[in-house]
């Protein structure tokens, strides 16, 4: 028998079988990263399980999973509100960046102080991750420069100015000579909850859901943006300003990417350090577009990669397995999701000689 | 002074020359590929391996090519057979590759090689100046000479090129000519991927012998903004990474004599310098007679 198949389309799947399709793929990418562990010299079964002990076994666990969850949804919103209008903020990392250095430019010199330094803070971070997408933004509306090429490369010059200061004038004169800060004083911090690392961050994250899901479902700005991503050309010509709103839309991006950055260093760190985000900038992308439109999505899928990510702390540890082994599980989720799209929007026929003839 | 600045600038836009190359076969083909930094490093780590197992850097090269052609059949599976989504499909590929890479890059980290040596080119090698720089070099970046000079001729030259050309700006077409648009395109993907990885061969081979996790630092998204620089021609694809090699020779150089400006501030100029030059190429494709193939990106 001639094995041939024919591409049809398919009617609406329905939201079901994508739900459906989301969870098949992450079980596939399961599957396939095994065998990367397996050849790497560890047992994967074991792997998963300490995954989901650590991340879910003890109130710890899913603390540390909800301490994790906090930048992921933040940044993952900064992500989506730019996917919403087809624009690709790649760069939430690097705005995370300069929002954590505008807020401890706040903490630590700015003499600020009292009940007003945490506004303070997040004001900063929100116009320090605002400005530094808003480079993007600008060529991007202006000239139609690629969004994805700018975001990402200005990630290293973010990083690399990070290090500028905590290497240099900003490096704690009392540190021994390590690359950080000095530590924050008790009013730059936020509270923490049950006896452990969980920090007002995660609220203000879901505080950050709700505002983006009024702003972008419930106003006509949202309603815009919806209609200039979706089409451009019949947005421009009903009147609406696509130039504008495009850089609007990458500005607040960055914004609220910044708003991560202040979280962190507000609720964690409690200073300026290297290796401030391992990725979550990137991870936020995956979070993005998994989750389509919809806020409440993001808090979800970024929950559902934050036990990944704690599990995968865990398993640098017990294995020595690099961090970076997470990445690799990240692009086998979108490899996977990108084929079940194609099954969601196509099906096969098999074309039998018979009918072929 | 200036042949040592030259010479340093071949070998540091040398990894990214042949990135660069690969992304240009790839979109040519009508395909973005922004999986560009995960194949270098994958074309990085697996050169490397290849070249500690067997102890011949032939071996690494084609090893390098080999992987990197293999990661590139998934992108080229994703997005011409299920015409998936390209931007995703890219960040995903780069996304596995760091990973891959420092997974199974952890056995080799500290280990050494003998990287390529330098070949002198009787007589051209005594030419002042460009002699040492451009005939005073390793067997790699004679290839990529030869590279560059073979992907002009096939593109311009060869009824191939010319039919992959028609695919990259208009595949209905090209179909209707009875050309297999999905075959060329999955070779192109496959095959530009590939060259990649020697990019990536070159920095783990040549630069520095040794694997170092995370080694393309960027390089891989430099290459795919001067694509557009080199509005999808091999040789303005030369100058264009020899002009971020010398970007790169010079802040180097800059280090070296311990001027009083950070190193972190220095290193920071070869991605500045990338984002101007992508703003310039970009008003100037806006200025008409764009080289840019018609259906670039589309499914």
């Amino acid at each position: 028998m001639n094995l041939q198949f024919r591409v049809e389309k398919r009617e609406q799947g329905g939201p079901l079988f994508r739900i459906l399709a989301i969870i098949a793929s992450i079980l596939i990418a399961l599957f396939v990263a095994g065998f990367l562990l397996l050849a790497a010299g560890v047992d994967p079964a074991a792997a998963y399980l300490e995954i989901l002990r650590e991340a879910l076994g003890s109130s710890y666990g899913i603390s540390e999973t909800l301490v994790k969850t906090t930048p992921l949804i933040i940044t993952g919103l900064a992500v989506s509100v730019a996917f919403r209008m087809q624009i690709w903020n790649i760069g939430a990392e690097g705005q995370l960046y300069m929002g954590a250095c505008a807020a401890t430019w706040v903490a630590l010199f700015s003499g600020v102080q009292g009940s007003l330094t945490l506004p303070a803070m997040f004001v900063a971070a929100f116009i320090a991750g605002g400005l530094w997408a808003s480079v993007a933004g600008l060529l991007r509306a202006r000239w139609q420069v690629n969004e994805v090429i700018v975001t990402l490369l200005m990630n290293y010059i973010a990083i690399l100015l990070t290090d500028y200061l905590i290497f240099g004038p900003w490096k704690n004169p009392d540190g021994f000579n390590f690359p950080i800060t000095a530590q924050f004083s008790q009013a730059a911090r936020f509270s923490e909850y049950f006896d452990s690392r969980l920090h007002s961050g995660f609220f203000l994250a879901l505080f950050c859901a709700l505002a983006i899901y009024l702003l972008m479902e419930r106003t006509i700005w949202g309603f815009q943006v919806k209609a200039i991503g979706s089409n451009p050309a019949a947005a421009r010509y009903a009147g609406m300003k696509t130039g504008l709103a495009i850089f609007l839309v990458l500005t607040l991006s960055g914004a609220i990417a910044g708003i991560a950055g202040f979280s962190e260093v507000a609720g964690l760190q409690h200073r300026l350090q290297h290796g401030l985000a391992p990725g979550y900038g990137y991870t936020a992308i995956i979070i993005a577009w998994l989750a389509r439109r919809s806020a409440l999505g993001v808090v979800i899928v970024s929950f559902l990669l934050g036990v990944l990510l704690v599990g995968g702390d865990s398993l640098q540890l017990s294995w020595q397995l690099p961090v970076a082994f997470a990445y690799a599980f990240q692009g086998l989720i979108l490899f996977f999701l990108l084929a079940s799209d194609f099954f969601i929007n196509f099906r096969l026929r098999r074309i039998t000689e018979e009918t072929d003839g | 002074m200036v042949e040592i600045l030259l010479d340093a600038t071949v070998r540091a836009g040398t990894p990214i020359l042949f990135a660069t190359l690969g992304a240009i076969i790839n979109e040519r083909a009508g395909i973005i590929n922004l999986g560009i930094e995960g194949l270098m490093l994958i074309g990085a780590l697996s050169g490397f391996a290849a070249t500690l197992a067997s102890g011949s850097l032939l071996l690494g090269v084609f090893a390098a090519f080999a992987a990197a052609f293999a990661a590139g059949c998934i992108h080229a599976f994703i997005c011409v057979q299920l015409r998936g989504n390209q931007i995703v499909s890219g960040l995903a590929l780069t996304m596995f590759g760091i990973g891959v890479t420092a997974l199974f890059g952890r056995g080799v980290v500290g280990q050494t090689i003998d990287g390529f040596e330098r070949h002198a080119v009787p007589l051209l090698s005594q030419l002042p100046l460009v002699g040492k720089a451009f005939f005073q070099q390793d067997w790699l970046i004679y290839f990529s000479f030869l590279l560059v000079f073979k992907i002009w001729f096939f593109f311009y030259r060869t009824r191939w090129g010319l039919e992959l050309r028609t695919i990259g700006e208009n595949p209905a077409a090209a179909d209707a000519c009875g050309i297999q648009v999905n075959r060329y395109r999955f070779l192109a993907v496959a095959c530009g991927s590939g060259f990649v990885g020697i990019g990536g061969a070159y920095l783990s081979l040549a630069s520095t012998p040794m694997w170092i996790e995370n080694m393309s630092a960027g390089r891989g998204w430099i290459a795919v903004a001067l694509v557009i620089f080199a509005s999808w021609s091999s040789f303005r694809a030369l100058f264009g990474a020899y002009l971020f090699g010398g970007i790169t020779a010079m802040q180097l150089r800059f280090q070296a004599m311990g001027t009083s400006v950070s190193a972190h501030i220095l290193q920071m100029l070869p991605y500045v310098f990338t984002i101007i030059v992508l703003v310039i190429s970009t008003l100037r494709l806006q200025k008409g007679a764009s080289q840019q193939p018609g259906n670039l990106g589309q499914p």
